[in-house]
């Protein structure tokens, strides 16, 4: 075979939703999209950790800490299902820590937003968490087999991340004033940055048709945002919160919601390092990071001396028989 | 035409230099190896696998492959390969070795037409 | 009465000793033990909801002036005068300081991982002896919880046991950290063993766990652990005490001011 008859091997499957397995041959550049694509969607799990995680300690009830634990965990969970996947296209978890530390591998910005108040914990669950799964549950059939059953089981467990948010926004707007104000203080300032989590407009995102062709992205950033606002305007109006948006009118004519201009200038601003929290979370993970190199340079060398002592014992017996 | 196939194999750490393109820095020095996580979701059935994880050795791998895969009481028995162990087919004499079997139907219990009254076979 | 406080003696090292290893969310040295040691945390969490509604049932039984001389705290009082039956929440959010019963080395901070890891293994070896006796408790539910409570503790057990070893017979540096913070928590561990009035009350009415009697056990297996982790015990012997008497080192105000805040700062909502 040829590198073009392997190529040819590779668009057929492509064609035929066949799905590409590690071992198989594969187009550099499509290695390396998924690489970089797998691992910050692993590095916004991880990030995601921090913003929330702010808030199990001050959780209000025993049963909302032991849930928000819980679901903070389970990011950890799909960080490491994430990364899993991507180390089986030739990189090493620690390669990709180095990346982020480094600034050089990006995470979603809505995580550089800071979490003020415990309505943010119920905001993050419903329209981040929402907006995330959007983005998931057509990733479960992606073309590259590994990372198509990590976002099954990411998909699988995320289910009770949103309605747990959701039930948060509906106890406090169905509450007293103070915890109204706080349910709808948290959806003004999440609300945007949640519309631009699925990022630019179609016309300034140049790599889309190639990543649908592999089908490792199938449907459009635009496609994704209308109906994530289609649905959760509902989901606001349901509970009495006003999404934040002058301009919002249902258009009889599409079937969908018009919506106001995104300020794109925030979005790139965030991206570029400047938001609210760009540097307490790396440096949050930078910490954690350095901070456990001892510990896990401490069990990789008592996993050594095992193995030695082990194989001694081994040599021992041998030579005693 | 091996030069061609890029083997990635599980845990397949020596091949990993052509995916990194040009870092060229490749190195697994003080990372804890990476092992492949099989979980028996119930009694009698067969084992699965279920994902990948780090762990310094063994034991700490069944350990934290309960932490992380049986959160939700989808197992009762793990087992644990570290990756660089598992041996795997080529996908390329894919034909080779499973094609030759599509034309023994015979093995199938479906192929042979009996009567409907013969019973408990 | 008794009954109550002992209760309440083991649900808040369950609460505070899971709040504290909760801190370590997100910020674990490795993905795989920050989820390991997350699972922990809710276990204990777990523990202290099912003891602080048994607590909570109990002191609804209690007539109106036993529950005004109970507890302190403004909050607390408030809702008794109410006439209104009280829940976990309230026994977590709503008591001072002063009205909490943990032994102090629950509410140590977490400094580093060989901090954390001896503390964990100090409480979950006192824990196993003292669920498995706790399992005879007259008491059926206090029976029910150690019973279920012992499963999850066998597991934390064997985990802070092979952290101490692996940390103890690791590198130099990891046995330098971890010998430091075994000779500092070592002062800590005296409290388990020293019977409060609850203690002694419900070890004769036999609901509660001869705590001389778990002492040989909980000292063998601390040495057998330490042992193979090439870690020895500190030569002096004097101990803390106080945290099961209400009297609690600084540690805990700011765990509770922390812990507590919404429930203070937004009273009688539901969240």
């Amino acid at each position: 075979m040829t590198v073009h008859s392997f190529q040819e091997h590779f668009d057929a499957k492509i064609d035929n939703e066949v799905m590409i397995e590690p071992r198989d041959w594969m187009p550099d550049d499509y290695r390396k999209t998924l690489i970089r694509q797998i691992s910050q969607h692993a590095h916004s799990e991880i990030v995601g950790m921090l913003p929330e995680g702010n808030w199990i300690t001050r959780a209000p009830s025993l049963r909302r800490k032991a849930v928000l634990l819980a679901k903070v965990q389970d990011e950890g969970g799909h960080g490491l299902y994430l990364y899993s996947a991507a180390e089986t296209l030739g990189i090493t978890r620690d390669e990709m820590y180095d990346q982020l530390h480094t600034g050089k591998a990006k995470y979603s910005s809505i995580f550089n937003y800071p979490t003020l108040t415990w309505a943010d914990i119920g905001a993050i669950g419903w329209l981040v968490d929402g907006a995330a799964i959007m983005n998931q549950v057509p990733l479960c059939r992606t073309s590259y087999g590994p990372y198509a059953r990590a976002m099954v089981r990411v998909c699988k467990e995320e289910s009770f991340h949103q309605r747990q948010g959701f039930e948060i926004m509906m106890t406090l707007a169905n509450g007293t004033d103070v915890q109204k104000k706080m349910a709808q203080d948290a959806l003004n300032r999440w609300w945007w940055p949640s519309i631009m989590m699925f990022g630019p407009n179609d016309a300034d995102s140049p790599h889309t048709a190639q990543s649908m062709r592999w089908r490792i992205k199938r449907f459009t950033n635009d496609e994704l945002r209308q109906k994530f606002i289609d649905v959760t305007v509902e989901q606001a109006r349901l509970i009495g919160l006003t999404v934040p948006d002058p301009d919002l009118k249902w258009n009889e004519e599409r079937g969908h919601y018009d919506f106001g201009p995104i300020n794109w200038d925030e979005f790139w601003n965030v991206v570029k390092g400047n938001g609210p929290c760009n540097k307490e979370r790396l440096d949050a993970r930078k910490k954690a990071w350095e901070d456990g190199a001892w510990v896990r340079d401490a069990a990789l060398a008592h996993s050594e001396k095992r193995k030695a002592r082990k194989e001694n014992k081994e040599v021992k017996e041998v030579k005693a028989a | 035409m091996n030069q061609f196939i890029n083997k990635n194999l599980y845990g397949d750490y020596g091949d990993k230099e052509q995916a990194t393109g040009a870092s060229g820095t490749h190195s697994t020095a003080g990372e804890w190896p990476l092992w492949e996580v099989f979980i028996r979701s119930k009694a009698g059935l067969d084992h699965k696998h279920a994902g990948s994880l780090h762990a310094a050795d063994a034991q700490m791998a069944i350990e934290n492959a309960r932490d992380v895969y049986t959160r939700r009481m989808e197992g009762v028995s793990i087992w644990v390969v570290e990756s660089k162990n598992i041996h795997a087919s080529d996908p390329y004499e894919a034909a080779s070795m499973y094609e030759p079997a599509n034309d023994k139907v015979y093995r199938h219990p479906t192929f042979y037409n009996l009567p409907d009254e013969l019973k408990h076979m | 009465m008794n009954q109550l406080l002992y209760t309440l003696q083991i649900a808040d090292n369950a609460l505070i000793i899971g709040h504290r290893i909760s801190e370590w969310c997100g910020h674990g040295p490795i993905l795989e033990q920050d989820i390991a040691i997350t699972n922990t945390s809710l276990d204990h969490l777990g523990q202290a909801r099912s003891l602080y509604q048994h607590a909570a049932d109990m002191f609804n039984a209690l007539s109106a002036e036993q529950k005004n001389a109970l507890f302190t705290s403004t909050a607390l009082q408030n809702k008794i005068n109410k006439g209104e039956n009280i829940d976990e929440d309230d026994l977590a959010y709503l008591r001072d300081s002063w009205d909490f019963r943990n032994v102090l080395l629950t509410e140590q901070p977490n400094k580093d991982w060989a901090y954390t890891i001896v503390r964990s293994f100090f409480y979950d070896a006192f824990n196993f002896y003292f669920y498995t006796e706790l399992q005879k408790s007259k008491d059926s539910v206090l029976a029910a919880i150690a019973e279920k409570s012992l499963k999850e503790v066998t597991y934390h057990l064997r985990w802070s046991s092979e952290w101490m070893i692996r940390l103890g017979d690791g590198t130099d540096e990891s046995k330098e950290r971890i010998q430091e913070a075994v000779d500092n928590r070592w002062a800590y561990t005296g409290e388990f063993f020293e019977a409060t009035e609850a203690d002694k009350a419900m070890l004769a009415e036999g609901i509660g766990v001869d705590l001389a009697g778990i002492k040989t056990k909980w000292m063998e297996r601390v040495n057998a652990v330490l042992e193979e982790a090439t870690l020895t015990l500190p030569a002096n012997n004097w101990m803390h005490s106080g945290g099961k008497e209400c009297r609690h080192s600084e540690n805990l105000g700011f765990v509770l001011a922390e812990m507590q805040f919404m429930q203070r700062a937004y009273p009688d909502m539901e969240w």
